[in-house]
């Protein structure tokens, strides 16, 4: 039996390991089977949390771990859950963000269709930990086979007893809908998917009232990522002082890391968070080098949103404080390698056309200003730039920094800044000559 | 009538698991595309009555989001991805490849009506690129030989159908 997604993992390392964990399953061509799940150790949290232990414990001992959310932003998920107000006599929801479409970022599908349990137990756990007793899990509609797997496993979870009424005999009701997308990455924002899931526009709202305080249907919601709540269970297993010990101080444990662009083995690796940048793309156990043994043009160590990296900056360590420091991000952990061949502007505008097709119009700053941008970067790519181009690009990226009510405008700027601040004279060169700089003809075989 | 009375059914068993109605536009919505292969203001109309809901908010949901065509597309539906990842591998030349390959150009459909191709946002297999998305399936880590393969067994798929 083959996989559905033929994409490379480091799942033989992870089970040599006492450290890794997330990955340690996902060669396993049953692991997605709810019997080979708990043949594993799987459900065996959920029950120690629901039978043993009190909701406020749970949240506890997941904010002592110091988990950060591993969608993007890296907020502290103990914490996050503490926001729920007690006492609310309003049904509380937990959601599963599982809309992952940050360009370069892979890692939640995988999970999804090999392992698809672990985030369930996970949901389950949050869910008690706040009260919860309808979950829902948002995958983007055009993940045919994440949708497929998740929908049986939940129905084996349920034929299992692991959710539903009284579940273990604890007196404890849980039920969960999957959900499908409709294809905008908007909607892996959490307010835009708060209301996507209501069946409106996927549009963000305003905060406050942020979405612990009132979220889907005006109720307190908590919104974690598929990876950040397939730790869970690790966590409440292992217990919070183990998970501390992996990874840096400030961020503590293991990611999936995505990898992708000019690498010989582009796949899903499981590290823990501070391991080295440079490590992952050439050591032959991840990337491998680059390639075709090309030069190294630069990096983008955290998902399409996420500054460059120049290749003399790559001895950074992949986590939080550490990518900050260099003026980057760690994002989704969503690595992409570009070889010398790349032309900054043809890269650039490819970022570029995403977020304009992709901003959902509320904000003047974000739609205006990213259909001007990717107007401006076309006209460079295609050598019809003017003298002033350059600027008057950094103009429009300030005016959209910062400005509008959900990351998506920041995301769209952050990447041209960075690329205009690493490779100025690149940029001029395409304005001054009407070409490239180098010549960008990617090939498939 | 374009929705089968097994998808109003569907559309109803849906949307009444949700603690609101109009969560249950989406899945009404991805119903009626899998069933009539694209949605209209008829089609809005329907499952607004189906699930009890005013038919301007099944438009406004279905105009925003860019995964129900609005006209109707060939049996077979080939999204190449063309973001950053995809393109770093060759998706540009891919696409030229099966314009090539199908006689046509992005955005057209072929005569017999087999073949719509596109070119889309990340999906999310970028460390299998390039890929492309043909129906509800992805098909990744593409070589031309690999492409070869798909198209004509997506033909001989069709012809045993017919």
């Amino acid at each position: 039996m083959s996989f559905y997604s033929p994409v490379r993992t480091n799942a033989q390392e992870v089970a040599a390991s006492d450290r890794l964990h997330l990955f340690k399953y996902v060669e396993d061509p049953e692991q997605h089977t709810v019997a080979t799940y708990e043949a594993h150790g799987g459900y065996v949290a959920w029950k120690k949390a629901l039978t043993t232990m009190q909701p406020e414990e749970v949240a506890l001992e997941v904010k002592t771990a110091g988990l950060r959310g591993r969608g993007g932003a890296g907020f502290p998920t103990g914490m996050k859950w503490g926001f729920i107000p007690k006492g609310s006599p309003k049904p509380k929801y937990l959601v599963c963000n599982a809309d992952e479409s940050e360009p370069g970022t892979c890692k939640d599908r995988v999970i999804m269709e090999r392992d698809p349990h672990a985030m369930i137990e996970g949901m389950a756990i949050g869910a008690f930990a706040i009260g919860c007793h309808l979950m829902f899990v948002y995958i983007r509609g055009e993940f045919g086979e994440p949708i497929r797997s998740v929908r049986r496993a939940v129905k084996e979870a349920y034929e299992r007893g692991h959710l539903g009424k009284n579940i273990y005999g604890s007196g404890y009701d849980l039920d969960m809908i999957v959900h499908t997308g409709g294809g905008a990455y908007i909607c892996g924002e959490e307010t835009a998917l708060l209301n996507s899931l209501e069946g409106k526009r996927g549009q963000s709202r305003i905060r406050p009232p942020f979405p612990a305080i009132e979220g889907l249907y005006a109720s307190p919601t908590i919104v974690n990522n598929v990876e950040t709540l397939a730790t869970v269970p690790h966590i409440i297993n292992r217990g919070a002082e183990w998970y501390k010990s992996l990874g840096k101080e400030k961020s503590p444990g293991s990611k999936i890391f995505s990898l992708s662009g000019h690498v010989k083995q582009p796949g899903n690796y499981e590290l823990e968070l501070g391991h080295s940048l440079k490590d992952f793309i050439y050591n032959p156990k991840y990337g491998g080098g680059i390639l075709g043994d090309k030069a190294l043009k630069g990096v983008i160590p955290g998902g399409s949103s996420t500054p460059f990296l120049t290749p003399d900056m790559i001895e950074v360590g992949l986590d939080y404080e550490s990518l900050t420091e260099v003026g980057s991000m760690l994002g989704s952990g969503a690595v992409i390698v570009f070889n010398e061949d790349t032309c900054i502007v043809w890269a650039l505008l490819k970022l570029i056309h995403f977020y304009r097709h992709e901003s959902c119009g509320k904000c003047t700053p974000c739609r205006e200003g990213t259909g001007w941008l990717e107007q401006l970067i076309r006209a460079i790519e295609q050598g019809r730039g003017r003298p002033g181009d350059v600027e008057k690009i950094e103009s429009v990226c300030g005016n959209i920094l910062g400005r509008t009510i959900c990351p998506l405008g920041d995301a769209a700027v952050m990447p041209i800044q960075s690329s205009i601040r690493l490779w100025r004279d690149e940029w001029q060169y395409h304005i001054d000559h009407g070409k490239c700089m180098v010549k960008t003809h990617f090939e498939f075989k | 009538m374009m929705l089968s009375e097994a998808s109003i059914t569907l559309m109803k068993e849906m949307t009444a698991r949700y603690p609101e109605k109009r969560s249950g536009i989406l899945p009404a919505l991805t119903i009626a595309y899998e069933e009539v292969g694209h949605v209209n203001p008829d089609i809005y109309r329907e499952i607004a009555a189906a699930i009890d809901v005013p038919m301007v908010e099944v438009a406004e949901a279905a105009t925003f989001y860019t995964m129900f065509p609005k006209e109707p597309v060939g049996t077979y539906l080939i999204q190449v991805c063309h973001n950053i990842s995809c393109a770093l591998m060759g998706a540009d030349s891919l696409v030229e490849y099966l314009e090539e390959k199908l006689g046509i150009k992005k955005g057209d459909t072929t005569p017999d009506n087999l073949f719509t191709l596109i070119s889309v946002e990340c999906l999310g297999s970028c460390s299998t690129a390039p890929m492309m998305q043909i129906n509800q399936d992805f098909y990744e880590n593409l070589t031309r030989a690999k492409v070869d393969q798909i198209l004509e067994d997506l033909r001989e798929k069709a012809k045993a159908q017919a």
